[in-house]
């Protein structure tokens, strides 16, 4: 090997991948929810009566809209191995802080602004606990779960603020101008795509990436772990923020019990849309099929006339099977590259001896 | 896990066959053969050494051994018997135990349950018997002439005291076979010599040991025969008194190699990295020096001497309590690697599996991750540059992989190693400290590394070398300092370094050193 002449060993080249595009792209967790995706809504069009009504595409939109939109962040904190479970009860806090402001008097715009800074302090708060004092996510957000909540109903009791300026809310409930799909998609698709270049084309995306697989070595490599994590949690409070007032809006009704248990049906759509509870893995592309499969496919069985307990256990199942196939290709990858990175090593070296 | 002795696996046999005998085994993996020609003899009351480059067919070896994985054809014998095992438990009851270089030992439980895990004796109440554990624990640590407190927790023990831990377990399952993987590659020089005492008590017992190491200078010092693998292929076997390093060398590499440490003239320069009083209560003390462009200084010492603490200091990852660091003219600030980075520090750091890898992410991944902010244009990162940055480092390192998507994980150690070098040279450093950058890496690779470091020297490059293998020190820097118990306790020219004067300083006691 030291024989080796230099120019001998400019001249390597390497193949990037080491699998045709199509396999790449093919063989992926993401295209295997778009395709159930597709599946289910080709079904659905088939089979269930008024699915295809512009109708149930507003409704079924509006519906998702904040498990969408909170899912966003929710990436980026899963895929660092780290995770939120106070998100919807930001919603919850930040939708009675909509009330309150707006029914003290507070020009609607203001209050909506305060309501999500409000989410942002929130995030803040878990920022803080988790990063600066250390604590595990888990068990800090299962606290401001519930410390968040409670704020959230001892401020407004049982009551509901359900006066709301007409503008505003029709604009939340509007469609966009000539077509079934309502207005919040706007806001939805801009931050989609800021998120999706931030994971996936920044440089701050590939440090989520190597936080998740390995803390240790990503700090070795200049990453500053808390900082990064912190600004996530901020970034999921101020978005669950954004998403209490849309709440609050579309069903005029500030309440503190608003959006109760939504955490668990994002975290459920972000696992089964391909990212590893364990960091490191996963793609936006396949969390919004993820949020709108689940979605969709208790649309159409609702319209088919199956009932919610049903549904509940349908959706269950199609969870588990997600994590056990995802569990189940893990194994075989490994099984299967174990056996390739003893070849690559040694083909490479046997080409190489003179 | 129960253990049963299988009595078809090991049946008593009068004359005495050998321990463990491997003939012409092979093993692939679909289409790929990971050992083509397994062949090995243990005797009992004997240390045999087993020496390759990585992915000559070692592991493949030891794993067939262990019960990992099954052979596809060839011989098994197990004193004299035909052997097949399908599970690591099969090969555990029949008298074999496998003694890794990392142990996995359960760090919150105490030494003594670590070593009954999963077999703890019980009294006639069903109830685990705590003071026949303990009993027997010392019984074990008073014959290996190692003191372990057998009631404290492993979490904190040193890698060879957690060793020792592994042997005694062994020893309490009355292991025949004891193969030791790299067992030295993390131990300083006086806790390897602890473990030699020990595996000669044991090879004075009666039981067959296979030693697999990097460095001949144990093989030579412990083993009484050694085996030679090249392209998992069997080579020779020869009796230690009847081979040289020279020869085992030729036979692992197939070809001469030419020097083990090439090192090359450099001009040396002005000051590029001043370290100045750096303390850190109970880790390292007052230690001031620096390093001059086209320089190689080798940082000496026993493993916990506090170096790689020092250089971690340095690089920012931690902290540190008074002194200062210098870079060129400016100061560096504590505690924040990426300015440490930006103005041209890289540390290819101890562990190179933890701390410099990210082993499930791509080949690429890894060599852009610590230049992913220069890579980007406008603030976007694409594939395309990213892979044309992978693939200059990779090809000027001459990593063996497939390809660039490969996942660094399945790279063998010695090309992990080249990628960890690759991402820090990315970053086109004025001064690059590397820690152990050549441990539990084959000879070739080695020799390739140290040409980079001199080469890297030469072109001007401040180089600050901890390592804990002495020849390489010695071969490599232009100036030694050596570090004992957080101290710096010496510092030698190329010409005065000597291999005692420096382990002198590296152990001796405090009245003694000046």
């Amino acid at each position: 090997m030291t024989a080796t002449a230099t120019d001998a060993r400019a001249t390597r080249t390497y193949a990037a991948h080491a699998q045709p595009a199509w396999r790449r792209i093919l063989f992926t967790r993401e295209t295997a929810v778009i395709a159930l995706l597709a599946i289910v809504i080709a079904v659905a069009l088939a089979t269930v009566p008024n699915f295809d009504s512009p109708l149930t595409v507003t409704y079924l939109l509006r519906d998702v809209a904040p498990i969408l939109l909170i899912a966003l962040p929710m990436t980026l904190i899963i895929v660092t191995e780290e995770i939120d479970l106070s998100v919807a009860s930001v919603v919850g806090l930040s939708s009675v802080m909509t009330g309150i402001l707006t029914q003290s008097g507070l020009p609607f715009p203001v209050a909506a602004i305060l309501a999500v800074l409000v989410g942002t302090v929130a995030g803040v708060v878990n920022g803080f606990l988790i990063t600066v004092v250390g604590l595990p996510s888990l068990a800090v957000t299962i606290g401001t779960l519930a410390l968040f909540r409670g704020i959230a109903v001892g401020l407004l009791g049982t009551t509901a603020i359900t006066e709301f300026p007409e503008f505003w809310s029709d604009l939340a409930k509007d469609n966009i101008p000539g077509t079934p799909v309502p207005g919040i998609m706007i806001p939805f698709v801009v931050l989609a795509i800021a998120f999706a270049i931030l994971l996936h084309f920044t440089p701050f995306g590939r440090s989520l990436y190597a936080i998740g697989l390995n803390k240790e070595a990503a700090a070795f490599s200049g990453i500053d772990v808390g900082r990064t994590k912190f600004l996530l949690f901020v970034l999921s409070g101020t978005v669950s923020g954004f998403a209490g007032v849309y709440f609050t809006l579309l069903y005029s009704n500030a309440r503190g019990d608003n959006a109760t248990g939504m955490e668990l049906a994002i975290i459920a759509a972000v696992l089964l849309g391909g990212v590893s509870i364990f960091g490191g893995r996963g793609a936006l592309h396949g969390v919004i099929a993820g949020v709108l499969l689940i979605g969709i496919l208790g649309s159409a069985l609702r319209l088919a006339g199956v009932t919610s307990d049903i549904i509940n256990v349908i959706t269950g199942v199609l969870l588990v099977l997600s994590v056990v196939s995802a569990s189940l290709l893990a194994w075989l990858r490994r099984k299967r590259t174990s056996a390739i990175g003893k070849k690559k090593g040694r083909s490479a070296m046997s080409a190489d001896s003179p | 896990m129960p253990v049963e002795i299988d009595a078809s696996a090991a049946p008593p046999v009068g004359e005495a066959p050998p321990a463990l005998e491997l003939s012409r085994v092979v093993k692939s993996f679909g289409a790929v053969v990971a050992l083509r020609s397994g062949t090995i003899t243990l005797h009992e009351g004997s240390i045999h050494a087993l020496i390759g480059e990585n992915g000559a067919g070692k592991s493949t070896l030891v794993k067939i051994i262990a019960g990992l994985y099954r052979r596809d054809a060839g011989e098994f014998r197990l004193r004299g018997a035909s052997v097949d095992f399908t599970s690591t438990a099969q090969s555990k009851a029949a008298g074999i135990a496998v003694i890794y270089q990392e142990p996995t030992l359960f760090p919150d439980l105490s030494v003594t349950e670590n070593i009954f895990m999963g077999r703890q004796p019980t009294n006639r109440f069903g109830r685990i018997d705590r003071k026949a554990m303990r009993t027997e624990a010392q019984e074990i640590f008073a014959r290996l002439g190692v003191s372990i407190d057998p009631d404290r927790v492993t979490e904190g023990l040193s890698i060879a005291d957690q060793q020792i831990i592994e042997i005694a377990k062994a020893i309490s399952l009355d292991a025949r076979v004891l193969i030791m993987d790299e067992p030295t590659a993390a131990l300083s020089g006086v806790e390897v010599e602890r473990l030699f005492a020990v595996a000669r008590s044991l090879r004075d017992e009666g039981r067959a040991l296979l030693f697999i190491s990097h460095r001949f200078d144990e093989v030579f010092a412990l083993c009484d025969t050694v085996t030679v693998m090249r392209d998992g292929s069997y080579i020779a076997t020869t009796p230690i008194v009847e081979t040289s390093v020279d020869e085992l060398v030729r036979q692992m590499v197939g070809r001469d190699v030419a020097e083990l440490f090439p090192k090359l003239p450099a001009e040396i320069g002005g000051d590029v990295l001043v370290v100045e009083g750096l303390s850190r209560p109970g880790v390292f003390h007052d230690i001031s020096f620096s390093v001059r462009a086209g320089e190689i200084v080798g940082l000496a010492g026993l493993v916990g001497a506090g170096r790689s603490e020092v250089a971690r200091a340095i690089f920012g990852v931690d902290r540190y309590e008074s002194g200062s660091v210098r870079l060129g003219d400016r100061s560096l600030p504590k505690g924040n690697p990426r300015v440490a980075m930006a103005r041209g520090l890289a540390l290819v750091p101890e562990d190179r599996r933890k701390q410099g890898l990210v082993l499930d992410e791509s080949v690429t991944r890894n060599i852009t991750l610590a230049i992913r902010g220069g890579l980007a244009r406008a603030g976007l990162i694409w594939g395309g540059r990213e892979n044309t940055a992978a693939q200059i480092w990779a090809s000027r390192l001459e990593v063996k992989t497939a390809a660039l998507d490969a996942e660094t994980g399945t790279l063998s150690g010695g090309n992990q190693q080249k990628v960890v070098l690759g991402k820090w040279l990315a970053t086109e450093p004025k001064v690059l400290i590397v820690d152990e950058p050549t441990r539990g890496i084959d000879v070739g690779t080695k020799a390739e590394v140290h040409r980079l470091l001199s080469e890297l020297a030469q072109q001007g490059m401040a180089i600050l070398m901890i390592s804990s293998e002495l020849p390489e020190v010695l071969g490599m820097a232009d100036r030694v300092l050596v570090m004992r118990e957080g101290h710096l306790t010496g510092e030698f020219t190329r010409a005065e370094a000597t291999p005692e004067a420096v382990m002198f300083a590296a152990t001796a006691e405090k009245e003694h050193a000046r």
